[in-house]
């Protein structure tokens, strides 16, 4: 009974919140700057520099949204959330978006009432091992042992591919990367296991990164994303197409270098006139000036110009673009037309 | 002597021997080792081995702090720098903390700024002093009484008018007690803890609004997300500090006092907040507030995390100053009693003052586990050093750093929990009156 009423009081407690921050827009240009949730610190991903200023790909998401929503990309209020914070900072209106490296599942989306607006990064978990190992795939691993973060998907995930492919391993567990990364070099295990973002990210951080290879193997889906509330559809709308546009831009080949020249005037391909507000009134229809996907763009760069900037292979962390190429390259990456 | 003797002793020596210094293994150095390492062989072997071991920790980790390197960019320049200069010898990278020291002392507080938390962290030995020492003139107490509403706008910012307007509620509630203790001295009681808490939570930001575009005397704002670091342990940790010690007194009075419903209410707050792990209080104020208050507050986070804090360390502190009350032997209650003192002047002048003493090592026990308590906020997604170490780590340039940092924050943490640690001593052995 008293738990019935419990749960009742944080249901009612919910709605209000929901019925009360309905108009995220509204209040994002009220204040004058977006509250945007990041992780506390993934390499690439999310973290200050020397100066205090957040940088990283899932950051530049957040930027992108402040530029095209206030026009201003240093606009924007970062929130650091751990993993067991996000998701009440976004459902009780902390943020206004979360950019953190979070997993699209089922019941994230539906049974704790948010919104995924799109995938940001395509991961999958996958495996590193010394060289020294003489292992090429992971169908091998026969009998290993693997440094895996306790309490994580990937942990499940690990134990479902090993059990579909018959083999054997015994599980180190380890409670943060830090911990993985000083227990893999000390040959506490064969192999460490987590999404291969993390993986590439750890293994830049080693004296010798060459000594260490990532296999081929990639044993689950990780579409990570920026999520809104539920119920907002109009805000949702927003960070959902400014995503889009960073997408968009590279495909239409606008970058942060001619997207001043291109928007000046009209150009002779439609969509990116569209799409910088040259021609139609796309702005309009969600609430924003002609000129959002131009800021937006600007902020950063095109969705290319922020991963090589932040993740790619010039990067320390090198990742290669992979599933996260445009489709026209073989990619995921593939942007509803701007029309 | 007796007279028997006199003609049979052939010689007696008149003159004393010259004082003759101690054996060689009787006296200096030689003397210290032999009674304090090889005073029997099992002490020999232990010696032995213990200096083995002192010298194999210092073999292994001498080299690495000799060979420090303070300036490089990045982990890589480091790793460069240490192939080149010292051979490849291993050597710690001390160039993270030259490039990040102040990231981890204030956060993100803008660095313009600094000079604020500075000037009040100086201001901070300022208030402490008379309450410390007692040889200070008393005057400096009003300093110490303004001291938070000074520190709080120090490091905030905004309208002085803010601390002004909240400082005022005190003088409400003491002009509060002055006209309703005239009906009676429980109504009065009343008046000064209601008048205040109406007076803070609905008129005080309105008025100081309303003075302030009428006078406006502002710096500029900080706001709670940008304070980290090491800063925030000291807000933190010194807030609850200095507010648990006086809620621990009363808990702890009320835990023994007669009064059914006081008494009850304080044990219950006592076991309660002591059954309850730190991190789950934190997480509460983090989270489960924010689904209690109603959409929009703005509740700052520091705030709910210090009165957590607070909640927590007065539970705690009111049980050792109850075992400070329960070591005072029955006669100093009574001794009280017959010189007709009323409760509240037997504890203040008996009671307390002996039972605070005794508590002395438990209360600073208390203080330095707060103090490093501070950093369990990490959890709830507040940077403090820790946490911080993690989001440098995060950046591309410093990933791969651990021990450096970790014993940076260590230093911090031990300059601090040593001076506390050193005053109490100090203290205890000033109040030192027992004859021995």
């Amino acid at each position: 009974m008293k738990r019935t009423i419990f749960v009742g009081a944080l249901t009612v407690a919910g709605l209000a919140a929901g019925v009360a921050s309905a108009a995220t827009l509204d209040d994002v240009k009220a204040r004058g700057t977006l509250n945007c949730g990041v992780a506390t610190g993934v390499p690439g991903f999310a973290a200050p520099d020397a100066n205090g200023e957040w940088q990283g790909f899932d950051v530049a998401v957040c930027r992108a949204v402040a530029a095209a929503v206030l026009g201003d990309p240093s606009a924007v209020s970062f929130t650091p959330t751990t993993g067991q914070t996000r998701f009440t900072a976004l459902a009780s209106g902390e943020v206004d978006m979360l950019a953190r490296n979070t997993t699209w599942t089922f019941s994230r989306d539906t049974d704790l009432k948010f919104d995924f607006v799109g995938v940001n990064y395509y991961d999958g978990q996958g495996f590193m091992i010394p060289k020294a190992l003489g292992v090429s795939s992971a169908k091998e691993l026969d009998g290993a042992t693997v440094c895996i973060q306790t309490g994580t998907t990937t942990e499940l995930n690990l134990a479902d591919y090993f059990r579909i492919n018959n083999l054997s391993y015994e599980p180190v567990p380890v409670e943060t990367n830090a911990e993985a990364q000083q227990q893999y070099l000390a040959g506490a295990c064969d192999v460490y296991t987590t999404d291969a973002s993390g993986l590439a990210a750890t293994r830049a951080t080693f004296e010798t990164p060459a000594d260490h290879i990532l296999l081929p193997e990639i044993i689950s889906k990780e579409p990570l994303g920026p999520l809104v509330r539920h119920g907002d559809n109009e805000w949702g709308d927003i960070v959902m197409w400014t995503l889009n546009a960073l997408v968009a831009a590279e495909e239409l080949g606008v970058t942060s270098a001619n997207v001043g020249e291109l928007s000046a005037t009209p150009t002779s391909n439609p969509e990116i006139n569209r799409l910088l507000g040259t021609e139609g009134e796309l702005g309009g229809m969600i609430g924003l000036s002609n000129d959002w996907a131009k800021n937006a763009i600007m902020a950063n760069g095109n969705y290319g110009e922020i991963f090589e900037k932040n993740i790619g292979e010039n990067t320390p962390i090198g990742l290669t673009r992979g599933l996260n190429a445009q489709w026209t390259n073989g990619g995921l990456l593939y942007s509803p037309p701007f029309r | 002597m007796s007279d028997l003797h006199a003609q049979t002793v052939a010689y007696v020596r008149d003159t004393m021997l010259p004082e003759a210094e101690p054996p060689l293994t009787e006296r200096g150095a030689i003397k210290w080792l032999r009674e304090n390492l090889l005073s029997g062989w099992v002490n020999a072997i232990l010696t032995v081995v213990s200096l083995y071991l002192i010298y194999w920790v210092l073999a292994h980790i001498g080299p690495w702090f000799v060979n420090s390197i303070w300036v490089a960019d990045s982990l890589d320049e480091c790793r460069q720098i240490r192939d080149a200069v010292n051979n490849g010898e291993p050597s710690a990278c001390f160039a993270v903390i030259t490039e990040r020291w102040q990231q981890l002392l204030y956060g993100f507080y803008p660095s313009h700024l600094y000079w604020r938390p500075n000037l009040a962290f100086v201001l901070l030995f300022v208030a402490l002093a008379p309450i410390l020492f007692d040889n200070l003139p008393r005057k400096l107490m009003w300093f110490s009484l303004l001291y938070p509403f000074i520190a709080f706008w120090l490091v905030w910012g905004g309208s002085i008018w803010m601390p002004v307007s909240v400082l005022a509620g005190l003088m409400i509630a003491i002009a509060a007690f002055g006209i309703m203790a005239r009906f009676s001295s429980l109504i009065g009681v009343i008046a000064a803890f209601a008048a205040p808490v109406i007076w803070w939570l609905f008129l005080a930001a309105p008025v100081a609004d309303a003075v302030h575009s009428l006078i406006p005397i502002g710096i500029e704002t900080a706001n709670s997300k940008q304070i980290g670091g090491f800063m925030i342990s000291v807000i933190i940790g010194l807030a609850g500090i200095v507010l648990s010690l006086p809620i621990g007194v009363v808990l702890a009075l009320g835990r023994q006092s007669d009064l059914f419903i006081v008494k009850t209410i304080c044990i219950g707050f006592i076991e309660f907040i002591r059954g309850v792990p730190l991190i789950t209080l934190l997480f509460t104020a983090s989270l489960l507030l924010n689904y209690f208050l109603p959409p929009g507050t703005n509740f700052d986070i520091v705030l709910r995390v210090i009165i957590m804090v607070t909640l927590f360390a007065s539970a705690y502190m009111a049980e050792t100053i109850r075992g400070g009350l329960a070591a005072l032997p029955k006669g100093q209650y009574e001794a009280a009693d017959s010189l007709g003192l009323d409760y509240w002047k037997a504890q203040r002048l008996i009671i307390m003052p002996q039972a605070l003493k005794i508590s002395i090592p438990g209360i600073v026990n208390t203080f330095i586990g707060l103090f490093k308590d501070t950093t369990l906020v990490i959890f709830i997604g507040i940077f403090d050093m820790l946490g911080l170490t993690n989001s440098i780590r995060a950046s591309t340039d410093w990933n791969g750093v651990y021990w450096e940092l970790f014993i940076f924050v260590a230093l911090v943490f031990w300059i601090c929990c040593f001076s506390m640690s050193q005053y109490s001593q100090w203290l205890e052995r000033k109040l030192q009156t027992e004859h021995r």
